[in-house]
């Protein structure tokens, strides 16, 4: 793996006003109290310049007269970015449509922000912050099961950060880096190395990722959003295959105005994704007008769980090439399995591999994330992978609007640094996970729910459709509701995630401890 | 022969190949060549000084004493029951202890004249973000948003390379100090008006970046009149707010509305970073604070795209609490401002060379337009490329600020630790020197 070395003097996208050569500690015994040699300074600074400045300009010209303050000049306005006012229009459609009086009041765009409370997945979200269980001071709140985060190894990133940092560290992070500038706002080279080494890991091996074609942002959400706006201007759209994970809807459409047009997968083919149902999608777009830029996966799948296939990949791969899309895909949840049978396949080791000449790397862009393998909600640090230099230019510097705290980057990189506990903690934290994955959805099998298969990530795609009545979106609500309201269990209905088929229910069960999951069995049976 | 079927390169968007970012402006520009040749006493003596950026380094050793005699004490990391919620969780609403430590210190730096409500503290990953989340919030693609000029260049990217909102620029002139006037506001609503354009709000910076001067009260309430009478909103960016060197000379907005009982202040937003008065821009900290109910809510949720790391939050929750500390701090680094800025402005005032008359910030607003060949922006450029490529000093060009009189130039003097201010200054004078003689030999 080819380290290129990130100095950030040589980088013109850079703001960093310091070398490494400049990174000398100040030793605080060695402040200049600024008295005498100021005054002396202060008084040499003028008589040079007035002596460069008028010999300068007396070369130029014997005369300048001194120029008066311009009169009030009309204002030129800053002109709009290309395409800004004629796609006025066009994104009226996107957002709720605004009266025309009350200009006062905020932009279609947080109209929209304003509504969501109406969706029942944010609901939920909202009550069972409010409200949360817990076992001892408040057995009758709400158990949560719609925030995918998995704290079953906290205790082993609290361990770690305990025993190694020191105020030392801290100091010297400040001295050395924290105040003396800003930072290459797409990350620090040492935290891409490591995320580099560490989503090689993730892939066993198979891909090894160049570090100098990553980006870091402050989470997995800007990172789509990053995308979303570098490979799509507004009204465009996004092809996503569904069921999708609810943040999407945020994270496409509320400030970069970009359509999702679903691709419905069935669970009659365990929702797998096909070329027809992507052409069929594809073509209602262009009926209602719309530009289509590319597709966005998540792989595996959220909510459903699964990993998608090396066959549908490669499916994926020719439809986006022969319609010329870009193909984002959202490997934040991946994480090595023990089952050899839900193998996953990430999108690079399709690219990097041999018979990949036929596609065009430029078209594809990796999201990985921080805060689901390695446990670390918080740090909020997502990466993005591509390699297409412009869209890595204009990330760079759309980056200033959402990067990672100093702080925190030299804290992760000392953890991966220590290669012993981030290979402990990837397999307690597999084998926790799986743990929880074998008694949750076995308690679920008891009940008489069944879970699609999974490659055992943080939660569970969970068939209800029986316990529905109606067998519809409404039916579906008035469960979900139920279990809400009634038994205290927050849930995620499928139609927050735009299944076509109703039933469907996603449960996340890693935020729960071994002994809180027969509460929430039992919970959950009283309803059906 | 087979027929080559060569296809489309895949497209990008707009933004992602436009200039909106900015970057190609002689402000930018002059960092990097200063990046490419920076100034370093032994090893580059002949490289670029900077003084184009806007940092302050002049207290860092408070920080660093402060972290020192209280961190071990304060057990950070090893807080057992404290530690899992606060320092391990992701939400949007922030640690609870931050942002009343965040609402304390913007009540400090304005020395208590405020009163600023913990739950309207959004919070962001810098100053940068927050500004852009507000133009998200308040105006759709196409509206427009007031600034005075001159402005800070990043403006011209924050406010509308990703959200499709102009700016209509406040024209300003030396004539009375750059400070803003209704017949200005009025100027520039008609001039958009008359354009079709949907102006949405105003954003001042207060202090000002570039002119390092604070806003005069009764400038203030009649922006808050204007925006009234308009109906539109009012953002203040007050990230140089604890760099005015004199306490009672900084006016906020919040001082304004709280002596009219808050009369219209759901349309006023305030924009607040501890980048500048604390020297932390590593750390990414930045809140818009809203007395809007909507803005506060809409604000909190976009600020998902914009987190700050739970940690950070975690470390300086307890520093920025600590009221003896951040006081003693706030008193100190004024104080230094102050000095720094007095001994640049007497030495250039001895020589002839008028700045604007300043109180805050970190930098200075220096007049060089008797000196312009004609006044205009091709002059000031010549001049500025003599200075950064002659003189090897990066001072940023008040064209790039958009100021609609040639000839001004913002030095900055805070962006040095004190034990290489003087070293850096001797350096730039001997660059002059050289550079004068070089002169007299060839003319």
């Amino acid at each position: 793996m080819k380290q290129k070395h990130q100095n950030p003097n040589t980088n013109p996208t850079t703001s960093s006003g310091v070398t490494t050569d400049m990174r000398v500690i100040v030793p605080l015994q060695g402040l200049v109290q600024g008295g005498g040699s100021g005054l002396v300074l202060g008084s040499i600074i003028p008589c040079a310049l007035f002596y460069f400045f008028q010999l300068y300009f007396k070369s130029k010209n014997p005369t300048t007269p001194p120029p008066s303050p311009s009169s009030q000049q009309p204002p030129d306005i800053t002109p709009p970015p290309a395409g800004g006012l004629e796609r006025v229009q066009s994104i009226r459609s996107i957002w709720s449509p605004r009266g025309t009086n009350g200009q006062a009041q905020v932009s279609s765009r947080a109209s929209l922000v304003i509504k969501q409370p109406d969706s029942p997945y944010y609901v939920g979200l909202e009550k069972a912050l409010v409200d949360p269980y817990h076992g001892l001071r408040n057995p009758d709140g709400i158990i949560q099961l719609g925030l995918d985060e998995n704290k079953l190894s906290l205790d082993l990133v609290e361990d770690w950060i305990m025993t190694h940092t020191k105020c030392s560290t801290i100091c010297q992070e400040l001295q050395v880096n924290g105040i003396t500038n800003y930072h290459p706002y797409d990350g620090i080279s040492d935290l891409k190395m490591a995320v580099a080494g560490f989503m090689s890991q993730v892939t066993e091996g198979r891909v090894l990722f160049d570090p100098s074609n990553i980006i870091l942002t402050s989470g997995v959400s800007p990172a789509i959003e990053m995308l979303v706006f570098c490979l799509s201007d507004i009204g465009n759209a996004f092809l996503v295959p569904s069921p999708y994970s609810p943040d999407l809807d945020r994270d496409i459409k509320w400030r970069a105005g970009v359509e999702i047009i679903p691709v419905p997968c069935r669970s009659s083919d365990n929702f797998t994704l096909s070329t027809t149902s992507l052409n069929r999608a594809y073509n209602q777009a262009k009926k209602r007008g719309l530009k289509v830029q590319g597709v966005i996966i998540s792989n595996p799948s959220n909510p459903v769980g699964n990993s998608l296939t090396r066959e549908t990949l490669y499916d994926l791969l020719d439809f986006a090439t022969e319609k010329n899309l870009h193909v984002i895909a959202n490997e934040a949840l991946a994480g090595p399995t023990n089952d050899k049978n839900l193998e996953f396949v990430s999108l690079a080791e399709i690219i990097n591999s041999q018979d990949s000449e036929e596609y065009d790397r430029k078209r594809v862009h990796i999201i990985y994330g921080l805060s689901k393998d390695v446990s670390l909600p918080g740090f909020e640090v997502g990466a993005v992978y591509s390699f297409n230099q412009t869209v890595l230019n204009a990330s760079k510097k759309l980056l200033r609007f959402s990067s990672v705290s100093s702080l925190s980057q030299r804290l992760l990189v000392s953890m991966f640094n220590d290669s012993r506990f981030v290979g402990d903690f990837i397999k307690i934290n597999r084998e926790r996970v799986e743990r929880m994955s074998d008694l949750f959805v076995g308690g679920l099998k008891n009940l008489g729910i069944n879970c699609m298969k999974t490659s055992h990530g943080t939660y569970c795609w969970a068939d209800m459709s029986a316990f529905i009545r109606p067998y519809s979106e409404k039916g579906e609500l008035e469960l979900w509701e139920k279990l809400l309201n009634v038994v205290k269990v927050n849930a995620t209905p499928g139609s927050c995630c735009h299944c076509i088929e109703p039933g469907w229910f996603r449960f996340c069960f890693t935020g729960l401890t071994e002994s809180e999951i027969p509460v929430v069995l039992e919970r959950i049976g009283k309803v059906l | 022969m087979a027929i080559e079927i060569v296809q489309p390169s895949v497209g990008l968007s707009k933004i992602a190949v436009s200039q909106t970012h900015g970057e190609n402006s002689p402000y930018f520009s002059g960092w990097k060549a200063y990046d490419e040749n920076p100034y370093h006493e032994i090893d580059n003596p002949s490289g670029v000084i900077q003084m184009g950026l806007a940092e302050n380094q002049v207290s860092f050793d408070l920080l660093e004493e402060y972290l020192e005699t209280n961190l071990e004490s304060a057990n950070w990391g090893q807080k057992v029951s404290g530690f899992r919620e606060n320092a391990l969780f992701q939400d949007y609403h922030g640690l609870q202890s931050f942002r009343k430590a965040m609402a304390s210190f913007m009540e400090q730096v304005r020395g208590g004249k405020a009163k600023f409500n913990p739950d309207r503290v959004v919070l962001t990953a810098g100053a940068t973000a927050a500004n852009e989340l507000l133009t998200f919030i308040l105006a759709d693609p196409g509206d427009a948003l007031m600034v005075p000029t001159p402005y800070y260049p990043g403006f011209d990217r924050d406010l509308r390379w990703r959200t499709g909102v102009q700016i209509v620029p406040i024209h300003c002139d030396s004539s009375n100090g750059f400070q803003i006037t209704p017949e200005a506001l009025e100027a520039a609503y008609d001039h958009a008006t008359s354009m079709n354009i949907k102006v949405k709000g105003v954003l001042i910076t207060n202090p000002s970046n570039p002119l390092g001067a604070t806003v005069q009260r009764k400038v203030l309430e009649e922006l808050l009149e204007f925006v009234t009478r308009k109906n539109i909103h009012l953002v203040s960016d007050e990230i140089y707010s604890g760099s005015a060197f004199c306490a009672d000379e900084f006016v906020s907005i919040a001082e304004v509305l709280e002596s009219r009982n808050y009369k219209d202040a759901e349309r006023c937003h305030i924009v607040y970073s501890l980048s500048k008065d604390l020297g932390l821009p590593g750390f990414r900290i930045g809140t818009v604070y809203s007395y809007n109910d909507q803005v506060v809510t809409t604000a909190r949720r976009m600020s998902s795209f914009t987190l700050i790391s739970s940690q950070t939050q975690f470390l300086l929750a307890s520093m920025l609490s600590d009221t003896d500390f951040t006081q003693k701090y706030i008193k100190i680094n004024r104080e230094r401002l102050k000095k720094r800025y007095e001994m640049i402005i007497n030495g250039l005032q001895k020589a002839g060379i008028e700045c604007l008359k300043g109180n805050a910030g970190l930098f200075c607003w220096m007049n060089l337009s008797p000196y312009l060949e004609e006044p205009t922006i091709k002059s000031e450029l010549a001049i500025w490329n003599t200075i950064m490529h002659e003189v090897r000093l990066n001072i940023s060009p008040g064209s790039s600020c958009h100021c609609s009189e040639p000839g001004w130039f913002r030095v900055c003097f805070a962006n040095m630790s004190e034990a290489r201010y003087a070293s850096l200054v001797s350096a730039m004078i001997i660059n002059i020197i050289k550079f004068s003689i070089f002169l007299a030999i060839i003319f």
